[in-house]
């Protein structure tokens, strides 16, 4: 142990983030919680005076709001199902990466969640989801595996937690009692490891299945109406592999930020970033795949209904968004993700910038078009959001990005036991582990 | 069993919309200001809308009245959450509205787009809020809502019949649309029975009901001559 490169000191700078506070926080803070208080005056006129302050109108029931929902809850599969494979395919660069990832998940959940709730009429009556829930309404679904999810992916979050949150229980420094609570009397104890170890792979393995079925049921909502363009059965692994497109292009965003704001350079490194660069790169890919093979359908089959909405995305009304959609999610980042010497955090955080641009416009070009067409001849309505929803989007957003600071001001943001651990006992493992693939390396 | 339902014989209809206001009239039906009109919030149960068949130039264009159809398989109810659209056991696809959490799924997956949503809470000038129908509950803000083939004139008229002590007659129940159309082009009555008026038209020659090939099995026929 004496002999490795490292010395624990070293991890001190883990702990910075926790135990100081300094101006430029305060700052962004401020300015922050003045962007959540101008939404929330923004929510309570929509609440007094109903939808009509939003731009929807009939056919166009459903607008910026939804789009949101399905995007943030795409956003939140970055976090627990990478880090979920990483931990079982035993991917050692997972190590500083993980918390990062899974805090993501659990927090902006609440604003998928959320989005739904500002798009309700009557949010007072919200709870008759609960009182007389109808179990064939999609929606419902959604509920259900959102629930689920949360809880699965806060209980993820938690466990990698408890042995860091023993160790700023014994350095005493702030908020003792906080961490003695949540700390579960974690001693570092030889049973304890293996309990612990054995619920973290559990859970790894649970939670895979609930998050793709969440986004599947996301999209249900959409597929199982018989609506021009969302009536398709791709929906549902079009939009996992959105999800989880967008969810690592959000990652590497948050890695680039903690990076630069904590001075994290040498546990978050180029070679981590070069390495999401690559998962992103195939799920550009794949995004592509299902895009073309989800507009060629319907381009083959040819019924008007469809083809209509079809056109409108293509060079209609919606070309803008479409065309945009296809420059952010795959013009942009292909070239920059497909060379190595560009696969530097710089370079794949323009490439998950633009990602999660050209993800939103998808969400949003997946959700209106539909809706501006309907059978039946109908008034010529155009939407365009109001300020109003404007203003929510950016609260979101804020109170999102204020909640994950406020979490790296009480937690550490990269997981302090597990660095260690790959430290001082993954390299044996590793070479244990190597042994038993291969013949002549001294295995029986 | 009774399984009501509508015919609407387009040859007779001049489009005069005396459906429209009885209709407006008789179920508190919110009045939109024209600047919220232009911007598609308008609540019409029952509605004229062009309706074109064939393509230029042999082209055939006309108006049809267009209200809930009340499918039989319903695309509206299945997605509700709370139960607060469904179809009851007379066939008509009724709205609670003190129970809807105004989600706006129903009207989405509506393929004929006649569900309503309130933007705003409904208004009326003060000169017309005495005249409101005591019958039918005024919506809140928020909530969604739709024919209901007039329900609370069913209601009125059972009860009347089990006070007179006598089976609930055709005529006691009647829409105000097709009590109101001057040129008796439309007819309400009983599917199930074979003898009603409704029956015997909706299988004649003439008949059809709008976009048949979704399965959504309307109770709503229209009789037309065709191209």
């Amino acid at each position: 142990m004496e002999k490795t490169h490292y010395n624990r000191t070293e991890d001190e700078i883990l702990f910075n983030s926790i135990e100081r506070t300094g101006r430029s926080f305060c700052l962004t803070l401020f300015i922050l919680v003045a962007i959540i208080l101008w939404a929330i005056y923004a929510y309570q006129f929509q609440y007094r005076e109903g939808l009509g302050v939003t731009g929807l109108a009939r056919p166009i029931f459903w607008g910026v709001y939804i789009t949101n929902f399905v995007f943030f809850i795409g956003i939140s599969h970055a976090g627990t199902l990478i880090s979920a494979i990483l931990r079982l395919a035993k991917a050692e660069w997972r190590r500083s990466i993980t918390r990062s990832a899974e805090v993501i998940t659990v927090l902006v959940l609440f604003f998928g969640v959320g989005n739904i709730l500002m798009d309700l009429g009557r949010p007072d009556r919200m709870f008759n989801i609960i009182k007389y829930s109808q179990f064939r309404s999609p929606l419902l679904w959604d509920v259900s595996s959102i629930t689920v999810y949360l809880t699965a992916s806060s209980i993820y979050l938690y466990l990698p937690l408890i042995p860091d949150i023993a160790l700023l229980r014994d350095r005493g420094k702030k908020r003792p009692w906080l961490y003695r609570i949540l700390a579960l009397g974690w001693r570092g104890t030889e049973r304890q490891h293996r309990l612990l170890e054995k619920a973290i792979s559990v859970m790894a393995i649970l939670v895979i299945p609930v998050a793709v079925s969440v986004h599947t049921v996301v999209s249900f909502v959409f597929a199982m109406t018989i609506q021009p363009m969302w009536h398709s059965a791709i929906f549902g692994p079009y939009f996992v592999a959105g999800a989880i497109f967008s969810g690592i292009a959000a990652l590497i965003v948050a890695m680039n930020v903690i990076r630069k704001v904590y001075h994290l350079e040498e546990y978050l490194r180029p070679v981590h970033f070069n390495h999401l660069g690559i998962l992103l790169l195939v799920m550009t890919l794949l995004w592509f795949y299902f895009t073309f093979t989800e507009y060629l359908t319907t381009y083959y089959g040819g019924e008007p209904i469809h083809m209509t909405i079809f056109w409108m995305k293509l060079t209609g009304r919606f070309a803008p968004y479409f065309w945009g959609m296809v420059l952010f999610c795959f013009v942009i980042p292909l070239p920059i993700l497909s060379f190595k010497k560009m696969r530097t955090p710089f370079g794949t955080l323009i490439a998950s910038i633009s990602v999660i641009i050209g993800m939103w416009l998808e969400r949003y070009v997946i959700v209106i078009p539909t809706l501006t067409n309907p059978r039946l001849p109908n008034e010529m309505v155009r939407y365009f959001p109001t300020w109003i929803e404007w203003s929510m989007f950016a609260g979101c957003i804020a109170f999102f990005i204020l909640l994950y600071m406020l979490f790296t001001k009480l937690f550490p943001i990269v997981s302090i036991w597990e660095v260690r651990e790959g430290r001082e006992k993954s390299l044996a493992e590793i070479q244990e582990r190597i042994r038993t693939y291969l013949p002549g390396l001294g295995a029986e | 069993m009774h399984k009501w339902g509508m015919v609407i014989d387009l040859d007779r209809c001049t489009a005069c919309q005396a459906c429209v206001v009885a209709c407006h009239s008789e179920n508190n039906i919110a009045l939109i200001g024209p600047e919220e009109s232009a911007k598609g919030r308008t609540i019409h149960w029952i509605e004229l809308i062009p309706y074109f068949e064939g393509e230029y130039p042999h082209i055939k264009a006309r108006l049809i009245p267009r209200l809930c159809m009340h499918c039989e398989h319903p695309p509206c109810t299945k997605v509700c959450p709370v139960y607060a659209t469904y179809l009851n056991e007379e066939g008509i696809v009724t709205q609670i509205n003190y129970r809807c959490i105004g989600c706006r799924y129903c009207t989405t997956a509506c393929p004929y787009t006649v569900k309503y949503f309130n933007w705003y809470a409904p208004k009326w000038p003060k000169e017309m809020k005495g005249s409101l129908n005591r019958d039918v509950s005024i919506r809140t803000k928020g909530v969604v809502e739709k024919c209901t083939f007039c329900h609370h004139r069913l209601l009125k008229a059972r009860e009347k019949a089990k006070v007179e002590g006598r089976d609930l007659l055709p005529e006691d129940y009647i829409p105000a649309c097709v009590q109101a159309c001057p040129s008796g082009a439309m007819f309400f009555g009983d599917l199930n029975d074979p003898f009603s008026t409704v029956s015997k038209l909706s299988r004649e020659r003439r008949a059809f009901r709008l976009m048949e090939d979704l399965g959504t099995e309307p109770k709503v026929y229209y009789l037309s001559e065709g191209v």
